[in-house]
């Protein structure tokens, strides 16, 4: 589905991404794994085309879309859950799941997806006047992943999904992904959380100042020693 | 070793030869020349004091003009005899109308009050978003303005002050660029200046550090202001006019620009941009009135040296923001430095310019290789955006 | 002690500049409102569409509809073209950028205006059936000041269910509120940037028309204190918010005008200062102004 060839991407004159490449095949979780600024938000922000590739190809479908704008990207079906969950926190909950529904032209999908979210996510229903600022960080990062979905993403991208929530907000969150997984949903996920990330997704890409440095079978990399001392806390089974 | 580290090269460049001119200046006393590089001199002091504010502190002030008008305007009450003064502030107290002060102190009084209506103003202001701390100053040149065309007992309203006695010579001129350069340069380099910068750099980190930066801010805006009104009782002293017209948004935005052009952050900067923008307008001006081209007259292109240099300002800004000279502080540091003077005593020193002299003369010939060079990068660059 | 009827006309000519800020403010607060731009140049816009008005309608007697039609274009393409040249390349840098470039564009287009034409005024008079005054008592008002009056509102009320009912609106509202997340929901903010200075360059030249009948000079510099006193308006009624650009016009507009009419005659040419003082005073309060939230105002 998404293929990234040979990437590297520029952050205000310095390298952060070198010559990296990945791909993600259709109803798979892949994860992205790395100690902070191993370049791996950089990727999806460069995906999204957020950020402009200094070299290199991204494909997804065969479709060229490296240097594509970014609302296009949105139009090929790659939705990203940011880093930061960036709701729109002067709107309504249901403004912000509606807006992610911006670009959807068949009415009755975008009816079906808002029930579909709201199953999901019982706790956005209660408070679907709400406004979105006033939500907890768990709650939020709830109503970005859902705002996400109701773009009916064919590739979801989720930056730090976990980031600056508590223990049982992440499991929560972990649980969502999980059921999405269940629902075929394709995803490339970004988490320092790596015990998670490895648990629940397929594959996983590792990453470290801005280069794949390891790359295989999660359930695998989960098992292999070295990778437990270097990113899973060492001897400690989780 | 480059040209411009070579000790040698910078004695000629920054000191002796400014040095020659401010001297032809000083004896062409009233000459077309000479009113020039006096004007030079100004524009150095005001963009460099409001360098200290825009460029070091973080804070964006477009009022810069209104201190000018304070320190104008008090210099004059203090250097005019009294009969000048019926004339023309003839509410003024007795004991001021009576009341010449040597020039020197004179100056220095239009600093303070420009100072204290800093701190007045500052007080309440400086807490305003970047934005409307801005507005907030063009708002102050306004008010100002409004007193100094309305208040004609005191100012001889929108008439302005004229017969200002001419004492701001090309020595005097010079003899305060120099001082408030090395004021506003140790200031820089002090512990003061680097929580200033940091205070631009990260104001929510630059809070962890301690200090009251309302404090701070409100003194880098009050000294910038000082020196601000000491350079409007010399511009004051140079044209022997003033009037609130000339201490308008107009000013201060060319004031401004200069800053922005020759590199907000840095006070050699300041020196650069004075002298582009006091000659470049100079240069332009046939061209306002109607220049006479191998015979024929073109029309008068009022407001052209404007088009030009905002214009400027504008790719300026989009493609060089730090300005000409950026964050370097060759200038300052060439004339303040001592090691700058002790090289004409140390032979090696000529060596090292003549062969870096060498160097550049070789490197001019291959000046079209390297455009193109820049050229092609800037393509590659702009392929892969 | 001024009687009542006197109070009322200045009440009035309040309401009749207050028009004028509300429209202009208006674009402002629709530009800031999503790019956090201060456009200096807005008021000149302004100045832009008069000195077509000026050219077509004065000069070569084309009929006011049409002119006014090829004003509202021009003054469009105008602001556009500043977007695209000064702005644009300048999104991702500071606020402090965009102000300066905002400057910059200002001056350029005053200073276009005075090579183009002269630097002095030059008279503009309204046709007969725009400038005919209606009395109410010790009220005067001319059409064409009902008619601006009217516009305001009509303008607001459009603009508001723009923004609150269709997808535009709503991509506006996103962008204002977090530009990198409108992206991402597929939101083409460069679109979207472009229609706000639209419309705002066209409310600029509309409310230039109003202002120049009603003081019957024109000057190229006559769009940057009006500007800039549209700005306050919007700051005042709260940046961001058509409603509060609105109220925030007239009531700068009222002040400004009872200062002018009550105070004693000494104080009277303080008036534009009197209005940077209010503003500044409101915002010491209000640092977001008076229909803004109270988030983050200050430094």
């Amino acid at each position: 589905m998404l293929k990234i060839e040979n990437l590297c991407v520029k952050y205000d004159s310095i390298r952060v991404v070198h010559n990296v490449s990945l791909d993600i095949n259709d109803g798979e979780i892949v994860a992205m794994i790395g100690a902070n600024g191993a370049g791996k938000s950089t990727i999806l922000k460069t995906i999204s085309g957020l950020l402009k590739a200094e070299s290199g190809k991204i494909t997804m479908d065969s479709e060229d879309i490296t240097r594509v704008d970014s609302h296009v990207i949105v139009q090929r079906g790659i939705i990203q859950v940011p880093e930061g969950r960036q709701i729109f926190t002067k709107m309504t909950i249901e403004e912000n799941l509606k807006l992610g529904a911006f670009l959807q032209k068949d009415k009755e999908k975008v009816e079906r997806n808002f029930e579909r979210v709201l199953t999901l996510f019982p706790i956005l229903k209660e408070r679907l006047k709400q406004t979105a600022g006033t939500l907890s960080g768990g709650e939020q990062q709830m109503l970005a992943i859902g705002r996400a979905l109701m773009g009916a993403p064919r590739l979801l991208l989720l930056d730090e999904p976990s980031m600056g929530l508590s223990p049982l907000m992440t499991q929560n969150v972990f649980d969502v992904l999980r059921q999405l997984k269940k629902d075929g949903i394709t995803m490339l996920l970004v988490e320092q959380n790596a015990y998670d990330a490895l648990e629940i997704s397929d594959r996983t890409y590792i990453l470290e100042t801005g280069v794949v440095k390891i790359t295989g079978w999660s359930r695998e990399l989960i098992e292999d020693p070295g990778i437990k001392k270097a990113y899973l806390g060492g001897e400690y089974d989780a | 070793m480059k040209l411009k580290d070579s000790n040698i090269f910078r004695l000629i460049l920054f000191v002796l030869i400014p040095l020659a001119v401010i001297i032809y200046a000083g004896l062409d006393s009233g000459g077309y020349y000479a009113g020039l590089i006096n004007l030079v001199g100004i524009n150095i002091i005001l963009v460099a004091s409001l360098n200290l504010v825009n460029g070091f502190s973080g804070m964006f002030s477009m009022g810069h003009a209104a201190f000018m008008a304070i320190g104008a305007y008090t210099s004059a009450t203090l250097t005019l005899n009294a009969a000048q003064k019926a004339t023309y502030m003839p509410g003024l107290p007795e004991w001021l109308m009576n009341l010449v002060l040597p020039f020197p102190l004179a100056l220095l009084a239009g600093g303070i009050f420009a100072a204290i209506v800093a701190i007045l103003i500052g007080f309440p202001v400086l807490r305003f978003k970047g934005h409307y701390l801005s507005v907030a100053t063009i708002g102050l040149i306004v008010i100002v303005r409004a007193v100094l065309d309305n208040e004609d007992q005191l100012t001889n309203g929108a008439r302005g002050v004229t017969g200002l006695p001419p004492y701001a010579s090309t020595w005097i001129i010079f003899t305060i660029v120099i001082l408030v350069l090395y004021l506003l340069h140790r200031l820089i380099n002090s512990a003061y200046g680097r929580g200033l910068i940091a205070m631009r750099d990260d104001y929510v980190a630059a809070q962890t550090l301690g200090v009251n930066l309302t404090t701070k801010k409100l003194s880098a805006f009050c000294i910038s202001a000082f020196i601000a009104g000491v350079g409007g009782g010399l511009w004051g002293h140079m044209q022997s006019v003033i009037s609130g017209k000339f201490f308008y948004i107009d000013y201060s935005f060319k004031i401004v620009q200069t800053s922005i052009i020759g590199g907000m952050s840095s006070l050699s900067g300041s020196v650069v941009g004075s002298i582009l923008m006091t000659y470049i307008p100079e240069f332009l001006a046939p061209l306002e009135n109607g220049l006479r081209i191998f015979g024929t007259r073109l029309p008068e292109l009022y407001g052209i040296s404007n088009i030009i240099l905002s214009s400027f300002l504008i790719v300026l800004i989009i493609f060089r923001r730090q300005g000409i000279m950026g964050y370097s502080e060759i200038i300052t540091e060439s004339i303040f430095s001592l090691k700058t003077y002790k090289s004409v005593f140390d032979k090696s020193e000529y060596r090292i310019f003549m062969e870096s002299l060498k160097g550049s003369i070789k490197s001019i010939g291959s000046i079209p290789t390297r455009i193109s060079v820049w050229i092609s990068n800037k393509k590659r660059k702009k392929k892969g955006e | 002690m001024p009687d009542f009827g006197y109070f009322l006309s200045q009440l009035f000519n309040g309401i009749k500049l207050g028009s004028v800020y509300a429209m202009v403010a208006i674009g402002y607060s629709m530009v800031y409102g999503i790019l956090r731009l201060i456009n200096f140049a807005h008021g000149d816009i302004m100045t832009v569409g008069v000195y077509t008005i000026l050219v077509l309608f004065t000069t070569y007697g084309m009929p006011l509809w049409l002119t006014i039609i090829i004003s509202v274009a021009l003054s469009i393409i105008v602001g556009l073209t500043a977007e695209r040249v000064a702005y644009r390349p300048l999104r991702s840098s500071g606020e402090e950028t965009t102000l300066i470039s905002s400057l910059a564009v200002s001056i350029l287009i005053q200073n276009i205006i005075v090579m183009v034409f002269s630097p002095q005024r030059v008279a503009f008079h309204l046709p007969d059936y725009l400038s005919k005054l209606h009395t109410f008592g010790t009220v005067r008002l001319s059409t064409m000041n009902i008619i601006t009056f009217v516009a305001v509102f009509v303008i607001l009320i459009a603009l508001s269910y723009m923004i609150k009912n269709t997808r535009v609106g709503m991509a506006m509202r996103a962008c204002s509120d977090n530009m990198n997340a409108a992206r991402l929901m597929g939101i083409n903010v460069t679109t979207i940037i472009v229609i706000a200075f639209a419309i705002g360059s066209a409310l600029a030249a509309l409310s230039g028309l109003m202002l120049a009948g009603e003081y019957k000079t024109i000057d190229p510099l006559m769009g940057f204190v009006p500007g800039l006193k549209a700005f306050c308006a919007a700051v005042l009624g709260g940046i961001g918010s058509l409603g509060g650009a609105v109220l925030g016009g007239f009531i700068l507009g009222i002040i400004e005008m009872l200062f002018a009419g009550l105070m004693p005659t000494e104080i009277t040419p303080y008036r534009d200062a009197f209005v940077f003082l209010v503003l500044i005073l409101v915002l010491l309060i209000k640092p977001n102004g008076i229909l803004g939230s109270n988030e983050g105002g200050r430094s």
